[in-house]
């Protein structure tokens, strides 16, 4: 972490709950469930509310398939803790890692469903270019999206364009595999909140 | 922008926001803390960063590539930062700020379109 206050600078229960933490999963707290915790009245409470209800709120997505989209959004910001992160959430959510995989490699062959692969190439275009048009949005509802799949895919991708740059800008640490694991466990478990 | 969406947010909310859905709610209530609530950076910092204009440098660079190039933001980016005077706690308002504001950007003008390819969101659909 490149702050030293996101390093050291939370009050003693938060300190407390972190070596608790510690303690039962075997693992460091990753940085990204720190940041929620500095401050909590600046940015994270609302950060966790946004980011719950994106991610595990009412959706025709799946949780996986919004594990997916934010490991597609992740790796189209070249966000490596946030692409380890969701891609083994993503594995452990859709208990497929071969999915998980192709869409990381090449979407356009991945075996995937049409709305989701629009979808996902809809929001790697709004992430790289930082615009869209109602003709990509034309795209993704001829493929089959609904008009509220669209919205919940761009909650999904508002929600990890701001964690993948606080991961980049505050300088999160990389994760064992063995510690990307038990983060998707918990993911899956408590979400978000 | 045809607005409507995801109205500015640099103003106190005031209200419910028509076909607003829960999850646009949600990132709303973030924006509006991060801009118009309490903080160690001045209200009008949090302004420029959030919408990565009228900053002076070195802190412009750095809240340039949290909003643009956020691969390419350095710890001698925030050393930099430091130096010329700002806190580490105000840095960590700004570089929220920032990254909440480009994902307002992003999150503004994909509902905008899905709003005009469904024939919804015609000019003056929201005050």
């Amino acid at each position: 972490m490149w702050l030293d206050i996101l390093d050291r600078g939370y009050r003693p229960g938060t300190k407390l709950l972190f070596a608790l933490i510690r303690l039962l999963s075997g693992q460091p707290l990753p940085d990204a469930a720190k940041v929620v915790f500095y401050r909590p009245d600046f940015y994270g409470t609302r950060a966790k509310e946004f980011t719950h209800e994106a991610m595990r709120g009412p959706s025709a997505w799946s949780v996986g398939d919004r594990e997916l989209m934010a490991a597609y959004v992740s790796q189209v910001n070249e966000c490596a803790f946030c692409v380890g992160a969701h891609t083994a959430t993503a594995r452990q959510a859709c208990h497929d890692a071969s999915r998980v995989a192709a869409v990381l490699t090449d979407l356009d062959s991945a075996p995937i469903e049409e709305p989701l692969r629009a979808t996902l190439r809809m929001l790697g275009r709004l992430t790289r270019e930082g615009k869209a048009g109602a003709e990509d949005m034309r795209q993704v509802l001829a493929a089959g999206a609904s008009p509220e799949q669209v919205k919940d895919a761009l909650a999904v991708c508002a929600a990890f364009n701001v964690t993948n740059r606080l991961a980049d800008a505050f300088g999160f640490e990389r994760l064992t595999p063995q510690g990307y694991e038990a983060g998707a466990r918990h993911l899956l478990k408590r979400g978000y909140r | 922008m045809t607005g409507g969406h995801l109205p500015p947010v640099a103003n106190k909310t005031e209200g419910i926001v028509p076909d607003e859905d829960d999850k646009q709610a949600a990132f709303r209530a973030l924006a509006d803390r991060v801009l118009n609530g309490e903080g160690q950076a001045s209200a009008r910092q949090r302004a420029g960063a959030f919408r990565n204009h009228g900053l002076a440098p070195p802190l412009a660079a750095l809240i340039g590539k949290v909003a643009d190039r956020p691969a390419q933001v350095t710890r001698e980016d925030l050393a930099a930062a430091r130096a010329s005077g700002c806190t580490e706690d105000q840095l960590f308002e700004l570089v929220i700020c920032a990254a909440v504001g480009h994902s307002a950007r992003l999150y503004e003008a994909g509902l905008s379109a899905l709003a005009e390819a469904t024939g919804e969101g015609s000019p003056g659909h929201v005050a």
